[in-house]
């Protein structure tokens, strides 16, 4: 059987790639696919904690994927709103690189 | 032991596609690669025995979001030329964050982990309840609406997705004023 860790270690490493595409990429869709990537890790780590737990729960018998459910309805909503924005943003300034867009700081 | 070659083989997967989802320079390459991505957390949501959450990640996932993200770099590619730099200033900075943070949970997991079920690395996994594992989309229905459970989360959580589609439709809808149609008029 495949160890709990290893699920871990994959979703780390998942993890930590989407957090280096969001701190790295200048594109706002680049950074947000990797949102999507970091949205998965958590969900990967959601379920494999379910399946993995040592002792059930008869009270909530599907806590992980219900949660999991949860994060896929709430990563629809924000890629939907987040590429709403950057159509939006592309419309108004001919441009989606991250760093170009600074009204709000000066 | 098959179970793990196939674990190992759809991690790999996972893992390059992500990688290619960071790194690529072509958008439209790296949208492609994410929908790998997705498949492979799939195949992972299989061996987890989570097969309906396993078939929601196809649809939402590679049926729904991966286009919408295509949708958005074909009506944004003229800016993003190949040739273009896809890394900001920050890029070292950014990659040996997330590379220590990696480390440190590695060294964690190696070192302190004791939440393994059975013995060490090879130890037997504790069998979902069977009635469960039949029942997963029954349960899984039952405990949305259930009030001791998550009908709570669920109502708000359908709240939040009908407000963020309306508000993601009046954030991309076109500007009417501009000089041809006045003229039209």
């Amino acid at each position: 059987m495949v160890p709990l860790s290893w699920y871990l270690i994959v979703a780390a490493a998942l993890f930590c790639m989407g957090l280096y595409g969001v701190l790295a990429r200048r594109n706002a869709v680049a950074i947000l696919m990797a949102v999507e990537l970091m949205l998965n890790a958590v969900n990967i780590n959601l379920v494999a904690f379910w399946r993995y737990q040592v002792f059930p729960q008869p009270q909530a018998p599907v806590s992980g994927p219900a949660w999991a459910l949860f994060v896929l309805a709430l990563a629809a909503a924000e890629a939907a709103v987040g590429l709403a924005l950057v159509i939006s943003i592309y419309r108004e300034r001919d441009s989606v690189i991250a760093e170009e867009l600074d009204t709000l700081k000066y | 032991m098959t179970q793990q070659i196939i674990f190992i083989i759809i991690s790999a997967i996972t893992l390059i596609m992500g990688w290619i989802v960071v790194t690529n320079r072509n958008l439209f390459h790296a949208a492609l690669a994410l929908m790998g991505s997705f498949l492979g957390v799939a195949g992972l949501y299989v061996l987890l025995e989570a097969g309906f959450l396993a078939a929601a990640q196809l649809l939402v996932y590679i049926g729904a979001i991966s286009i919408l993200v295509i949708f958005a770099i074909m009506m944004t590619r003229r800016l993003m030329q190949t040739t273009e730099t896809a890394f900001n200033s920050q890029w070292a900075l950014g990659g040996i964050i997330s590379s220590l943070l990696f480390a440190v949970i590695l060294y964690v997991l190696l070192n302190f982990w004791t939440w393994e079920p059975g013995n060490g690395p090879t130890g037997s996994v504790p069998a979902v309840d069977p009635a469960v594992a039949d029942n997963m989309v029954v349960s899984l229905g039952a405990a949305l609406v259930d009030v001791n459970q998550y009908v709570l989360p669920f109502e708000v959580a359908s709240v939040l997705l009908l407000a963020a589609l309306v508000g993601s439709i009046v954030v991309a809808w076109p500007e009417k004023v501009s000089p041809t149609t006045e003229e039209n008029e």
